[in-house]
């Protein structure tokens, strides 16, 4: 039987194990919509605007580990998902960007609704295709699955002229798909992997820094046995966080810019640092100079273009996480008992006493409500158990110090980008993967504006989100950055008009509730979690010049932190 | 080259590359949008399909220390469409370049530019009353010596090919 290339798209989507489709129409993909018309297996979610649909599929990628898909027309459809392609890029999510392209006889003549979608997102994705022939759309999806999935996962994009998706041919999925100049590396050279055993045991101030690339690479009950038999502090990056839990004694919490005082301190001291799927970003390292200046350096990395790119390591190791530390732990368990337990006695005394600063305080008795206060009392209500997305800034980063994730896939956020807009969207492909599940998106009223227009998508598609709009009425972290390095000018950081959020809420639909007492925080969200069917907005009037602490200025090195 | 450590000085020194990429479109803006991307240096760049039609060979001049080479070349391998890479700096290998000149030839300077061709071994390989158009091959530094030897001629058209390169030995690169 002969199917039209819309066909085969849903077909190859089918194969793929698609459940999820976020996507926009448009005149470009009008022979694909009709085709989704005809058929239940592969479900298409209606966004607002095609950002919320590479955020949705991206929130939904980040929390099961399977590519996000994503459909946009031509035109002004791909341009408006290529914030969300290079969100996505930046943080390594596998993603499928379907965008439609003019009939093929057009390309290349300021057609209406045509754009160089190819050349536009090259910069920011994996790889991505323009397919000129029929007969090359099941190859090419298989291409694009794999490629987005394997080695470094990242977002490819497939341009597709209107006129193909009609042609009609024979359909045939191919089962396998080799590509000569695509191989990743998976297991870890042997040798390699050796030397890092032995330095591991003759560490005497060994530190553990893990990154997202343990959650994509799905290394996180490795890390843990690796952790723990150790008894080796870690610490975790923004995107890391969950994958080690953060309830274990082991655990130091976030490193970097706003990371904890014991986890900086710990890597500027430490003599052996074991990086595992993290890249040395330049919000972890502060000044490059000053970093780990006495510290061997492991680093354990599926990309070898990450290895030694901003800092120089001793013993790469490339390949995927998971069956990297499955030989190192096998290595660890087969040989004699640990040498350096007093050094590393000692060492925990030392971290204790840094530990000790407690720099994650902040004024309790406020009877303003404080942000940091609302994260922990979430925390609390949904027994840390949430999903919790966020969007960027302030409350991004008190949310990754104040609610401790304790699963992988649990935390999911914006880091490598940093994009305003992502929290909303994001959650909304998390409900969909784990319908019943909590589900947060912790936000600001400046980030909550720029993909407010969601709201509708989560109304048609009944996603009970709880949304914690942390309002202070300025850009927060833009705010704190002025009040540190500007005097105190606050250009453009402060919103002279803000919406009724509570009218804004219910005008779409939902349950909108104002939140002003420190002593209401916690039935509020109480309340808001007892609405199974239910979006809540809950707009928390938060204390406006609060700042986020600690904090390494920049130029500055992990020993050089602000505290309270 | 994924495992070398290596220690040698931040020295800017010039590197050539030789790249065998996937003969589709898009390969050529893929490699050198990373090079804008990343703010890498690019000196020269030829590329051209192989004896198989599916592969294009391409040959990259570059700039930068050993470290900021060694990202060029990762970042380079990363790239989907590119099916392999050699940097030939370091071993035993063999450049050349092609050089066009037209130049103005006139009265005694006519003998004067063909003395200079042969000198060089190269060729007239077009004329006029008044021009002559030379071709001249060999490395960089061949190329650089012609066009300083003919500095008191009038050089109306200069097109240089790139620098083409190969290892040797008894290997291919595939």
């Amino acid at each position: 039987m002969e199917l039209s290339g819309a066909e085969i798209i849903i077909e190859c989507l089918k194969a793929e194990g698609v459940d999820y489709v976020f996507g926009y129409p448009g005149g470009a993909v009008l022979h694909i919509y009709d085709a989704f018309y005809n058929q239940d297996d592969v479900k298409h979610i209606l966004v607002r605007h095609e950002q919320g649909a590479t955020h949705a599929a991206d929130g939904y990628a980040r929390s099961t580990g399977k590519p996000g898909v994503v459909l946009v027309t031509s035109g002004p459809g791909a341009t408006n998902a290529v914030t969300g392609i290079a969100t996505a890029y930046m943080d390594s999510i596998p993603m499928i960007v379907i965008t439609g392209q003019v009939p093929k006889h057009l390309i290349g003549n300021d057609a209406f609704q045509e754009v160089d979608s190819v050349g536009i997102t090259r910069p920011i994705v994996k790889h991505n295709f323009l397919i000129n022939d029929v007969n090359d759309i099941a190859t090419t999806f298989k291409k694009a699955f794999y490629v987005a999935t394997t080695g470094r996962p990242g977002p490819v994009v497939i341009d597709i002229p209107k006129d193909i998706t009609a042609e009609k041919i024979a359909f045939e999925y191919p089962s396998t798909i080799e590509m000569r100049s695509y191989n990743p590396t998976v297991k870890g050279h042997n040798g390699q992997i050796r030397r890092a055993v032995d330095l591991i045991k003759s560490a005497e101030r060994p530190m553990i820094y893990s990154g997202g690339g343990v959650i994509l690479g799905n290394g996180s009950e490795q890390l843990r046995t690796f952790t723990r038999s150790l008894g080796y502090p870690i610490t975790q990056t923004l995107m890391g966080l969950g994958a080690f839990p953060a309830t274990d004694p082991l655990s130091l919490g976030m490193l970097g810019m706003h990371g904890t005082y014991e986890a900086n301190m710990g890597m500027h001291h430490c003599d052996v640092l074991v990086a595992i799927g993290a890249r040395f970003d330049d919000r972890v390292t502060g000044n490059l100079e000053k970093f780990c200046p006495d510290a061997k350096i492991i680093h354990i990395d599926v990309d070898p273009a990450s290895i030694s790119k901003n800092v120089k390591v001793d013993i790469p190791i490339v390949g995927e996480v998971a069956p990297i530390l499955n030989a190192i732990n096998k290595e660890l368990a087969g040989s004699a008992e640990l040498t350096n337990k007093g050094a590393i006695e000692k060492w925990w005394a030392q971290i204790n006493e840094w530990r000790a600063q407690e720099c994650l305080k902040y004024d309790r008795s406020s009877d303003i409500i404080k942000p940091q206060f609302v994260v922990e009392e979430l925390y609390k209500a949904t027994n840390g158990e949430a999903f919790i997305t966020s969007d960027v800034g302030q409350h991004q980063m008190f949310a990754a110090q104040y609610y401790g994730f304790d699963r992988p896939r649990q935390w999911i956020n914006s880091g490598g980008l940093g994009t305003m807009g992502f929290g909303l969207p994001a959650a909304m492909g998390v409900q969909l993967a784990h319908p019943g599940e909590m589900v947060g998106c912790i936000t600001g009223e400046s980030s909550i504006q720029m993909c407010i227009q969601e709201l509708s998508t989560c109304l048609q598609y009944s996603l009970p989100l709880k949304i914690i709009n942390l309002n202070n009425g300025y850009m927060g972290m833009v705010r704190q950055w002025q009040e540190f390095f500007y005097e105190k000018r606050y250009a453009m950081s402060y919103f002279d008009a803000l919406p009724d959020f509570v009218a804004v809420a219910e005008s779409y639909g939902h349950i909108g509730i104002k939140v002003e007492k420190p002593a209401d925080v916690r039935p509020a969200l109480d309340e808001a979690f007892k609405q199974k069917d239910r979006l809540v907005f809950l707009d928390f009037i938060t204390d406006r010049e609060e700042n986020v602490y600690p904090m390494i200025p920049a130029g500055a090195g992990l020993n050089e932190m602000i505290l309270v | 080259m994924v495992y070398e450590v290596d220690n040698t000085e931040a020295v800017e020194m010039k590197h050539i590359i030789s790249i065998l990429l996937e003969n589709e479109a898009g390969a050529l803006s893929r490699v050198a949008g990373l090079f804008s991307a990343r703010a890498y240096n690019i000196e020269s760049l030829t590329v051209a399909p192989t004896d198989d039609p599916s592969l294009s060979r391409m040959t990259l001049v570059t700039t930068g220390t050993d470290e900021i080479v060694e990202q060029v070349c990762k970042q380079l391998n990363k790239l989907i469409d590119v099916v392999k890479l050699v940097n030939l700096t370091d071993d035993a290998h063999v450049e050349r370049e092609l050089i066009l000149i037209k130049v103005k030839a006139e009265n005694e300077q006519r003998d004067e530019v063909k003395r200079i061709v042969d000198i060089f071994n190269g060729h007239v390989i077009d004329m006029t009353d008044s021009t002559y158009t030379l071709e001249v091959t060999g490395d960089s530094e061949k190329i650089d010596a012609v066009l300083k030897a003919l500095e008191s001629i009038t050089m109306l058209e200069v097109v240089r090919s790139g620098q083409l390169g190969m290892g040797r030995g008894n290997k291919g690169m595939v």
